[in-house]
């Protein structure tokens, strides 16, 4: 199964049946499937006018209380940002996937990895944040949806998929799996008409109290810290005896995986560390590593966004290097090898 | 004692923070005494904008979400598509609907959503103190245009009922006012229309009410209403603009 059109069977395998798009390549087979598919299983496909509008029929849908989803690429994504702020805002769950494609501006059409500040920091206007997860094969496309869903409901907040456009288009085999169906809370704040059987509800961001906005963003950050402590994930990858840790995410980690494997062949002891959410950011599985790192390698498709992450976690307890391509250029197996060397270079 | 006038069950019991002589509470009391008549407050999930009624969650006893600036109609599409078989409404100021939400207006109307829209055009930004609308009229003072509006530099004022009478997806577009008895006996009618064409999904209705801003427009409550009927109306004819009932089709 192509990776865009993973993400859009996961998404209605998840309970989804509302998705607002726009079309915007490298993720536009995601509405393509979608427009197939939503009509047939009693769905709403919604073509909306702009990636505004998209994120806003979310903010609606959710509202009603329902499983909404957009998709969009990074430029598109750059609108949304209103959107989600307001939905974070209001506390209301959905599913936010974003394809990335080199940027700023128009960037272009293959694949980045230049949102991550995007996603991690500045996702919306004001204190806030949004769940992050980092896919880095098709069928983790599939889990990752589902548990995007599940998450966002669960803490009532946006969840993003940061995928990119190389993910987005390969062609994987995928298993989609019943899943054990996990305890939700009952919407109970949903704008899904009152019947006169109890108060109004409303869903709103305003509040004009500066006391009353206060406590409400810091109940959403008592939140937050629940999530850092609790979900943080990350795939650990030959690095229980590793003297060297490369930490990358996406299309990239996968071109990592294949370098580290070729520096083992060589002698060398060096492993990957594989942030599956970006956030939380898996902080604590890289204070661990550092206790043992000599060096830190952090490989991206920008010009160096989550080695700020990485450099929190370890925190100076070990050097932490950066190499990576951007504007589209997947950096080759080869590179990353020879960047492991020359780490590597004193020790061996 | 008999109560020959009371609150209409869809307002909730709080006092509002509209202006002395706003008309913006003669509207809210329009809009929930058609949902008393109709017996629709349950069922119905309103939508309030940015500008003067964003507060309007707190006024209608339905349930009530907050959109960002001008994306009323896209957050009520959301709800609609979601709720099939509930009642949504947008209610939304001259700047939200007509200038920062008009790609959102122009293209739910089109699509012929099923919900029903109360535009309140009162020519001026009320809540940020008294800025250029859409809607301001040719030579009108306002803070931004405090020469008054001249056409080759700030444009020309946008007519919103002939501009959306246009699109095949629009039941119903008319233009009412509240400035006396009459005027508001019509403008009821019409919400009241509006919101029977969404329960017989009939599609995109929209009112238009011209409305008094006093305070920003720095006149008596009843200045403003001479205001209105003298510069307003003539700019702003009021009508039915479009009606795709079987009632409006008897009458051609």
């Amino acid at each position: 199964m192509k990776g865009n059109e993973a993400l859009a069977e996961a998404a209605i395998q998840a309970g989804c049946r509302h998705f607002f798009g726009y079309p915007i390549t490298p993720q536009t087979e995601v509405a393509a499937y979608m427009a197939k598919r939503m009509p047939k299983i009693g769905g709403t496909y919604l073509q909306a006018e702009s990636e505004v509008a998209a994120i806003n029929m979310v903010l609606g849908a959710a509202s009603a209380g329902v499983r909404a989803l957009t998709s969009s690429s990074s430029p598109g994504i750059s609108l949304k940002t209103e959107g989600i702020s307001y939905i974070a805002g209001s506390d209301l769950p959905c599913v936010i996937i974003n394809v990335q494609r080199g940027g700023p501006g128009l960037g272009g059409i293959q694949p980045s990895q230049a949102d991550y500040w995007q996603a991690t920091r500045a996702p919306g206007h004001g204190d806030l944040h949004v769940l992050v997860f980092a896919p880095s094969t098709v069928q983790e496309m599939v889990d990752l949806v589902m548990d995007a869903f599940d998450m966002a409901d669960l803490y009532r907040m946006p969840a993003m998929i940061l995928a990119d456009g190389a993910l987005g288009q390969m062609m994987e085999p995928v298993e989609i799996k019943e899943r054990p169906k996990r305890d939700l809370p009952e919407k109970t704040w949903a704008a899904n008409g009152h019947e006169n059987k109890r108060p109004h509800n409303i869903v709103n961001s305003l509040y004009l109290t500066p006391g009353d906005l206060e406590a409400l963003v810091k109940e959403r950050f008592e939140r937050y810290d629940r999530i850092k402590s609790k979900e943080q994930r990350s795939e650990s990858y030959m690095a229980d005896d590793a003297e060297f840790i490369v930490v990358a995410y996406g299309a990239s980690s996968r071109v990592c995986k294949s370098a580290v494997k070729a520096a083992r062949a060589e002698g060398i002891k060096v492993g990957l560390i594989r942030p599956i959410t970006l956030w939380p950011f898996p902080t604590d599985a890289i204070q661990e590593a550092a206790k043992t790192t000599k060096h830190f390698l952090t490989v991206e498709m920008s010009m160096g966004q989550m080695v700020d992450d990485v450099r929190l976690a370890v925190n100076g307890a070990a050097p932490v290097s950066f190499f990576g391509h951007t504007g589209g250029i997947i950096p080759s197996p080869a590179e990353v090898l020879g960047e492991i060397k020359k780490l590597a270079g004193g020790a061996k | 004692m008999a109560i020959v006038f009371d609150r209409p069950h869809a307002l909730t019991d709080v006092p509002t923070h509209y202006c002395p002589g706003c008309t913006h509470g003669i509207i809210h009391r329009l809009v929930a005494e058609v949902m008393d008549e109709l017996g629709i407050e349950g069922q119905t999930i309103g939508v309030a904008p940015v500008g003067c009624s964003v507060l309007a969650y707190n006024y209608f006893g339905c349930d009530m979400v907050e959109a960002p600036h001008g994306r009323a109609p896209a957050v009520a599409t959301g709800l609609k598509r979601a709720l099939p078989d509930r009642v949504v409404f947008s209610y939304q100021g001259d700047g939200d609907l007509a200038a920062i939400g008009t790609a959102e207006t122009v293209h739910a109307a089109t699509r012929g959503e099923n919900i029903t829209v109360i535009f309140v055009n009162n020519a001026i930004y009320g809540m940020t103190g008294g800025q250029m609308a859409p809607t301001t009229l040719p030579g009108q003072v306002t803070q931004t245009t405090p020469y008054g509006r001249d056409v080759k530099v700030a444009g020309n004022p946008i007519r919103v009922c002939e501009m959306l009478s246009t699109l095949d997806g629009v039941a119903l577009a008319q233009r009412v006012s509240v400035d006396c008895v009459k005027n508001i006996q019509v403008a009821k009618k019409a919400i009241r229309k509006g919101f029977e064409n969404q329960i017989n999904k009939r599609g995109y209705s929209i009112i238009e009410v011209i409305s008094s801003c006093p305070t920003n427009w720095g006149l008596t409550p009843v200045e403003a209403l001479d205001w209105l009927r003298e510069n307003m109306l003539p700019y702003y004819p009021l009508g039915v603009y479009k009606d795709t009932s079987e009632e409006a089709k008897g009458n051609e």
